[in-house]
C-alpha cells in the first residue's frame, strides 16, 4: 500500500531576488513497511523534501499525498491534527520537551490525541521499555545522553501509532555505539512491526541498513536504488 | 489539562533567576500599590467619617427642594409612613430630627450671623460626638431653652456659661423669630466654619423660636455599615415619595469633599499608574526573552501535533502563574502591615497636625483594611500580565514550524 506519494513536488526559495529550487519536481512513492534513506550532499534538498512530506513546509508547486490525503489542501489546524495522527518525527537535535521527563515526553503525544491516562501510562512504558530505557522513565532530557534522548524521540514518534516515521539526520549527533543501537532498534521495528521509516542522512551506517536508497542532488532524484 | 499545567509550571522554573526577578518585581508593585492605596483610601474614609460624623450623616431626608433653597419655609412635618420606614429598617441605627436656620446673634453692641441648629442633643451627641467637644458648661435638657454655642462665637462676644445671647431671625412663613437665650455650654469644633458660627439648641426651643412647631428641615440617618449605603439609599428611594421628599447621601451633601477626594485620588492613581507601567515593561521584557529563547521549542511542539491554541494556553498559564504567585505573596506580606497601621495609625504632630485639624479632620493617617484594594490590584497585575502575553501569542500565531526550528 502506498503511504507517501509526491507529484511534481517543488520548493523554490527566493534569496535577494535570486530563485533557488531546493526541490525540483520530485515524484516519489513510498510503500508501507519501507526502510528508505534519502541521501545526498548538503544543500541537495533532503531536509526540504522531508519537511514538505511532513507538512512542516509549504510546497511551491506539486502535491503530497499521505495515505491518500492531499495534505496541501488541509487548513493549518487540520494539518497539525493530521501530523499528530499520521506522522512520527525524529529530529537531528532530538527536540524533546526539556521540562518533561522521558515518560512524559512520550505521553505528551498521546495526551494531544486524547488517550486516557491509563492508556498513556501503559503505552509510554511499553515504548520506552522497547527502546531500552526502562530505568530512565523519570529522567529529564538533560539527564540523558544523546543516544538515550534520540531513543526517547523514537519512542515519542511511535507513540501516536503513525503511518510512518520521518527521521531527519537522526544519527548526526550520535557516537557510533549509540548510532548502532538506534539503527538496530529501528530496523527491528521495521522488520517485526512493519513500521515505515523515511530517513534523510549522510551517515553511511544508516545507508547500509536502508533497503531503499534515494539519492538527490540539486533538488532532483538522480538515483533510486532498492536492495 | 494536568500536563499543560505541569508544563507551564515547570517552564517558569527553567530560568529560575529570571522568573524570581519577574515575580519579585510584580510582588513589589502589588505591595507598594496596595500599601499606598490603603493609606490613601484610609485617609479618605477618615475624612468622610469626620465630615459625615461631624455634621451631615450619611443620608438625609428633606422636603423636596430644601437643599437647593435652604429656607425654613422649606421645612416639613414628616409623615408617619416615613418615620415607620426609618424605624423598621435594620440598617438604620437611628435618625436625628433637625431644624436648621440662620439668625443674627447679638450681645452688647456686637452682632454676628450664625447657624442655628435645633436638635435632639442626646441623639446628636451620638452622631456629632459632642461630649468631647464641650469645653465648658453642660448640655441643656430636652425641654430647656438654653443654648450651646461654639467656642469662636463665645470668644467673639467674650461670653461664658450663664451669659445670654440674643437671636434675631425670620421664622416660618415670615413670622418673627426673636429671643434671648442663656448659654449653658461652649463647644469647640475643629472645623473653623462651624467653630465660628454654630449655635445648638434643643429642637423644641428652636421650633418655638421659628414658629414652626413639629417642623423639621432634615432627618439625618445614622448607619453603622457605610458599605451598605448605596443599597440602603436605593431601598429608601423606592419607598419614599420623591415628589414630596428628597434623599441625599453624603456625596450630595458634601460635594466639595467629593471633589477634594477626586483630585487627590487622581494624583495617587497617576503615581500607581507609573509604577505599573515600569512593571509592565519588566514583564514584557521577560516574555520577549522567553519567547525568543523558546522559538525552536514552539516549532517542535507544533510539528509534533500541538495546536497553536493549546500552546498559547500554556503560555498564558505560565504568565498567569507568575502574576498570581506574585500577587498572593504581595497581598500576604502587605496584609499584616496594613492591619498594623489600621490599628496604629500614623499620628501627625505639631504644624502638620494643626493644618489638618484646621480643616476639621483628625490628624491621623490610618490604613484601610478594605479587601477590594488588594483584589483590585491583583486584578490589575493579572490584566497587565495578560496584555503583555499578547506579544508571544501573536508570535505563535505567525510561527512557521520549519523557520522556528532553525532558530
Amino acid at each position: 500500500m502506498e503511504i507517501i506519494k509526491t507529484t511534481h513536488l517543488t520548493k523554490v526559495y527566493s534569496n535577494n531576488g535570486l530563485e533557488v529550487k531546493a526541490v525540483n519536481h520530485i515524484d516519489l512513492s513510498i510503500e508501507e513497511g519501507e526502510f528508505t534513506a534519502i541521501v545526498g550532499p548538503s544543500g541537495s534538498g533532503k531536509t526540504t523534501l522531508l519537511n514538505m512530506i511532513g507538512g512542516l513546509d509549504d510546497s511551491t508547486e506539486g502535491t503530497v499525498k499521505i495515505a491518500g490525503t492531499n495534505i496541501n489542501s488541509l487548513s493549518e489546524n487540520e494539518l497539525i491534527d493530521f501530523r499528530l495522527k499520521n506522522i512520527g518525527f525524529v529530529f537531528q537535535a532530538y527536540n524533546l520537551i526539556p521540562v518533561l521527563t522521558a515518560k512524559e515526553n512520550v505521553e505528551f503525544i498521546m495526551l494531544l490525541q486524547g488517550l486516557s491516562e491509563k492508556e498513556r501510562k501503559q503505552r509510554s512504558e511499553e515504548l520506552l521499555n522497547h527502546v531500552g530505557l526502562t530505568d530512565k522513565l523519570d529522567s529529564r532530557p538533560n539527564q540523558l545522553s544523546g543516544g538515550e534522548q534520540q531513543r526517547v524521540a523514537v519512542a515519542r514518534a511511535l507513540a501516536s501509532k503513525p503511518s510512518f516515521i520521518l527521521a531527519d539526520e537522526p544519527t548526526a549527533n550520535l557516537d557510533s555505539h549509540s548510532t548502532s543501537t538506534l539503527l538496530d532498534m529501528m530496523a527491528e521495528m521495521n522488520e517485526k512491526e512493519k513500521v515505515t521509516f523515511l530517513f534523510s542522512t549522510h551517515d553511511q551506517r544508516v545507508i547500509d541498513k536502508a533497503r531503499r536508497v534515494i539519492t538527490i542532488e540539486d533538488g532532483k532524484i538522480i538515483k533510486d536504488e532498492r536492495r | 489539562m494536568k500536563m499543560i499545567f505541569k508544563m507551564a509550571w515547570r517552564n517558569i522554573w527553567r530560568n529560575k533567576r529570571r522568573s524570581i526577578i519577574t515575580i519579585s518585581s510584580i510582588f513589589f508593585a502589588v505591595f507598594f500599590a496596595v500599601f499606598a492605596r490603603s493609606f490613601q483610601i484610609g485617609v479618605y474614609n477618615k475624612m468622610i467619617a469626620n465630615m459625615v460624623g461631624m455634621y451631615t450623616g450619611y443620608l438625609q431626608i428633606h422636603q423636596n427642594g430644601f437643599w437647593e433653597e435652604q429656607s425654613i419655609d422649606n421645612s416639613f412635618i414628616p409623615d408617619q409612613s416615613v418615620l415607620d420606614l426609618l424605624h423598621d429598617n435594620k440598617d438604620i441605627t437611628d435618625f436625628n430630627e433637625r431644624l436648621e436656620s440662620f439668625a443674627l446673634t447679638a450681645s452688647d453692641n456686637l452682632t454676628k450671623g450664625a447657624i442655628i441648629m435645633g436638635v435632639n442633643l442626646e441623639k446628636e451627641d451620638g452622631l456629632m460626638d459632642l461630649s468631647p467637644k464641650l469645653i465648658s458648661g453642660e448640655f441643656p435638657a430636652h425641654t430647656s431653652s438654653s443654648l450651646l454655642i461654639s467656642e469662636g462665637l463665645a470668644s467673639y462676644y467674650n461670653m461664658s456659661v450663664g451669659d445670654s445671647l440674643i437671636l434675631l431671625g425670620q421664622g416660618y412663613h415670615g413670622a418673627s423669630a426673636n429671643g434671648i437665650f442663656p448659654v449653658s455650654g461652649i463647644l469647640k469644633f475643629p472645623m473653623p466654619n462651624l467653630n465660628d458660627r454654630l449655635v445648638l439648641m434643643p429642637i423644641l426651643a428652636a421650633q418655638e423660636l421659628y414658629a414652626a412647631p413639629e417642623r423639621l428641615t432634615s432627618l439625618v440617618l445614622q448607619i453603622d455599615k457605610p458599605e451598605k449605603l448605596n443599597k440602603l439609599k436605593k431601598y429608601i428611594s423606592k419607598k419614599l415619595d420623591l415628589e414630596k421628599y428628597e434623599l441625599l447621601d453624603w456625596k450630595g451633601l458634601l460635594p466639595e469633599l467629593v471633589q477634594t477626594i477626586q483630585a487627590d485620588n487622581a494624583g495617587g492613581v497617576i503615581i500607581i499608574g507609573v509604577l505599573y507601567m515600569i512593571i509592565s515593561f519588566g514583564i514584557l521584557g521577560t516574555l520577549l526573552m522567553m519567547t525568543a529563547e523558546r522559538m525552536r521549542e514552539f516549532g517542535i511542539l507544533i510539528s509534533i501535533g500541538m495546536r497553536k491554541s493549546k500552546l498559547i494556553l500554556t503560555l498564558i498559564m505560565e504568565s498567569l502563574f507568575m502574576g498570581i504567585l506574585a500577587s498572593i505573596i504581595g497581598i500576604s506580606v502587605v496584609s499584616p502591615v496594613r492591619y498594623y497601621f489600621n490599628r496604629n495609625p500614623i499620628r501627625l504632630e505639631d504644624q502638620a497636625a494643626e493644618s489638618i485639624e484646621a480643616f476639621g479632620f483628625e490628624p491621623v493617617i490610618p490604613a484601610s483594611l478594605d479587601m477590594d484594594i488588594a483584589m483590585n490590584h491583583a486584578g490589575i497585575v493579572l490584566l497587565i500580565v495578560l496584555i503583555c502575553t499578547i506579544y508571544p501569542i501573536v508570535t505563535i500565531l505567525r510561527l512557521k514550524p520549519v523557520k522556528a526550528m532553525r532558530t
